[in-house]
C-alpha cells in the first residue's frame, strides 16, 4: 500500500497524489464489491427459476451449459440471458421523453449499488465505516423509487404511468414502517453504525441476536423490504394481469435488463440488511469451536442466502395483494405495531438494573 | 485548491445551476427533478460541513418522500402555463420585495468585511469519533426540548387538519371495507354440503 501511495505521489505531486491515491483505492474496492454482486444477481435469477420450478414440480432451466459439461446443465442460463439482453435493440417509443426514458433505469440501479458502500462484511471489511450508516442506507433505498416514477412518466403510456403511481405510493408508505422498525434496532445498539450494530449482538449464542427481542420488528422490516423492492406478493407496480407489466412495459433490451438487475440487487440488499440488523451479521450462531472457526463472511453469506430464499418462496406461494389491502397493511397494521414497540422498548431500556435481573432481560437490555 | 475546495465548488456549481433550472424551465417535471438535484448538492455541501445527520436527513425526507409526492402530483396534473401566468403582475411587487430582502441578505454575507465577519473563529474540524447525530440529539432533547415538542405538535395539528379536510364519506358510492373482508372466515362464505352419491342402477 505504501509503495503504491508513493507511486501516486510521484505521478501527481505530493498535494494531489494522496487524493488520487484514495480515489483509486476506493474505486478498486467498489469494483471488488460490485462485480461479485452483479454475478450474485445473475445467479439469483437462476436460483429463482430453479427453486420456483421445483416448488411447482417442474425442472426449470436445464439446457445451457459450459463447454458441454453435462452436470452443469442450466448453469450457463444467466450468462446466455445476459448476452441475449445486450444484443437486443432498445426501442424508444415515439411519444417518450428520450432523455428521461434512458435515465430511469440508471436512477434505479445507482442507489441499489450505492447502498453497499456502508455494508460491513466482517469487522474489518467495509468500504465506508461511517457513523450514520443506517441513515445512509435508508436514504439510498428511498431513492430507488425515482427510477420507477420517471420510467412510468417518460414512457408516455397509461399502463406504465399507472404502475409508477402505484409504486410511488407503496414505497413511500412502507418506508415509514421500515424506518420505525430500524429505530428499534438503533435504540438497542445505541449506534447508527452498521458495524456497531453487529457488535451489539455479540454474545455466546444466537440468543443475543436482535431477532429475539425485536421479533415483530424483524417481521415488519422484512415484509416492508419485500414491499419496497416491489416483489411478489406486493408487485402491483408490475401487475402483469392488470396493467401488462407496469412501469417497464415499454422497455426492451438492456434498458429493461437494468431494471431487472436493480430489482435483484435490491433483494440482495434487503436480505443483507436483515442479516446484519437482526441475524447478527458475521457472528456465528454459537460461539464455540467448530462454528467460530468459520470466517465471518461465510456466516454472513449463508444468512443472506437464507433470507433470499424467503423472497423466492413468497413469490412461489402467495397470490398478489389487492392494492387497498397493501395500503391497509402498511398504514393500519405495521405503523401502529412499530410505534407500540418503540414505546415498549424505551420503557424496557429505562428499567432499573435490579428489575432487569429478575428476568433474563439483561441478555439484551444491558 | 485542495480536494475539499474542489468538492465545494463542484457541489455549489451544480446547486446554482439546478436551482436556476427549477425556476426557469417550462416543463414542471424537469423543474421538480432539478429541485431533487439541488437537494442532493446541498446535502453534499452539508456533508463537507460535518453535518452528516442533516445532510442524510435532507436526502431521506425531502428527496425520498416529499419530492416523490411532488412529482406524483406534478405528473398527474395537466398544468396550463397561461393560467399560471395570469396573476404575474398582481404578485410582482410582493415577489420583488422578497427578492430585494434576499439580495440584501446575500450582500451582507458577501461583504462580510464591513460587518467584522472575519473576526469569527474558523470552526475546528472534529475527530473521527465525533458523531453529529448524537450531538444533535442531545441538544434537541435537552436544551431545545420545548421548541422541538412545539414543532412536533404543530406538525401533528397540520397532519390531522389535512386528513380532516380531505376525508369525506360518500354515501352515493359503494366501497369495500378491507377490515371486514380480511376478517371473513370460511364458514361465512362457504357451505359444504354432503351429498351422498347415488348408486348406479
Amino acid at each position: 500500500m505504501d509503495y503504491t501511495q508513493q507511486l501516486f505521489e510521484q505521478m501527481f505531486g505530493t498535494e494531489w497524489g494522496i487524493t488520487v491515491f484514495i480515489l483509486a483505492k476506493n474505486l478498486f474496492y467498489i469494483f471488488a464489491i460490485v462485480v461479485p454482486l452483479l454475478l450474485a444477481v445473475a445467479y439469483l435469477t437462476f436460483a429463482e427459476r430453479k427453486i420456483i420450478a421445483y416448488m411447482q414440480i417442474r425442472v426449470g432451466p436445464n439446457r445451457v451449459t459450459f463447454f458441454g459439461i453435462p452436470w452443469l446443465r442450466g448453469w450457463g442460463q444467466p450468462i446466455a440471458d445476459a448476452v441475449k439482453a445486450i444484443m437486443k435493440e432498445i426501442i424508444i417509443p415515439t411519444g417518450a421523453n428520450k432523455f428521461l426514458f434512458l435515465l430511469a433505469p440508471i436512477l434505479t440501479i445507482a442507489p441499489a449499488l450505492a447502498a453497499w458502500a456502508v455494508v460491513p462484511f466482517s469487522p474489518e471489511l467495509v468500504l465506508a465505516d461511517i457513523n450514520a450508516g443506517l441513515l445512509y442506507i435508508l436514504a439510498m433505498t428511498s431513492l430507488g423509487v425515482y427510477g420507477v416514477i420517471i420510467a412510468g412518466w417518460a414512457s408516455n403510456s397509461k399502463y406504465a404511468f399507472l404502475g409508477s403511481m402505484r409504486s410511488a405510493a407503496q414505497v413511500v408508505s412502507y418506508e415509514l414502517a421500515m424506518g420505525f422498525a430500524l429505530v428499534c434496532v438503533l435504540m438497542m445498539a445505541e449506534s447508527l453504525n452498521l458495524g456497531d450494530i453487529v457488535k451489539g449482538q455479540q454474545g455466546d449464542s444466537f440468543l443475543n441476536w436482535y431477532l429475539i427481542p425485536l421479533f415483530p420488528m424483524f417481521l415488519v422490516y422484512f415484509i416492508s423490504g419485500v414491499a419496497e423492492t416491489n416483489r411478489a406478493p406486493f408487485d402491483v407496480a408490475e401487475g402483469e394481469s392488470e396493467i401488462v407489466a407496469g412501469f417497464h412495459v415499454d422497455y426492451s433490451g438492456m434498458a429493461f435488463t437494468v431494471f431487472f438487475l436493480a430489482e435483484y440487487a435490491n433483494m440482495i440488499l434487503v436480505a443483507t440488511l436483515t442479516s446484519i440488523m437482526f441475524l447478527g451479521g458475521w457472528l456465528p450462531p454459537l460461539n464455540i469451536a467448530p462454528f467460530n472457526l468459520i470466517p465471518g463472511i461465510v456466516w454472513l453469506l449463508m444468512k443472506i442466502a437464507f433470507m433470499l430464499f424467503f423472497f423466492l418462496w413468497f413469490r412461489a406461494t402467495f397470490p398478489r395483494y389487492r392494492y387497498d389491502q397493501i395500503m391497509r397493511l402498511g398504514w393500519k397494521i405495521f405503523i401502529p405495531i412499530t410505534l407500540i414497540w418503540i414505546l415498549l422498548l424505551g420503557i424496557l431500556l429505562q428499567l432499573p438494573e435490579s428489575s432487569k435481573e429478575l428476568f433474563p432481560l439483561n441478555l439484551w437490555f444491558k | 485548491m485542495n480536494f475539499q475546495d474542489f468538492l465545494f465548488y463542484f457541489f455549489s456549481g451544480v446547486l446554482v445551476f439546478s436551482a436556476l433550472g427549477v425556476i426557469t424551465l417550462r416543463n414542471p417535471v424537469y423543474a421538480a427533478l432539478l429541485l431533487v438535484l439541488a437537494f442532493f448538492s446541498s446535502a453534499g455541501i452539508w456533508l463537507l460541513l460535518e453535518a452528516e445527520f442533516l445532510a442524510i436527513t435532507l436526502v431521506l425526507v425531502y428527496v425520498g418522500a416529499v419530492m416523490v409526492l411532488f412529482l406524483f402530483v406534478v405528473m398527474m396534473l395537466d398544468i396550463n402555463l397561461e393560467q399560471l401566468r395570469e396573476g404575474f403582475w398582481k404578485w410582482f411587487p410582493f415577489g420583488a420585495l422578497l427578492s430585494l430582502v434576499l439580495a440584501i441578505e446575500m450582500s451582507m454575507v458577501l461583504m462580510g468585511k464591513q460587518f467584522n465577519l472575519e473576526n469569527m473563529p474558523v470552526p475546528q474540524p472534529h475527530g473521527t469519533d465525533y458523531s453529529n447525530t448524537k450531538e444533535l440529539g442531545r441538544l434537541i432533547y435537552t436544551e431545545y426540548v420545548y421548541a422541538f415538542e412545539l414543532a412536533a405538535v404543530i406538525l401533528l395539528v397540520a397532519m390531522v387538519a389535512a386528513i380532516a379536510l380531505t376525508l369525506r364519506y360518500r354515501t352515493d358510492k359503494k366501497s369495500p371495507n378491507p377490515s371486514k373482508q380480511v376478517a371473513v372466515k370460511r364458514e361465512d362464505r362457504l357451505r359444504i354440503v354432503c351429498i351422498p352419491s347415488e348408486s348406479k342402477e
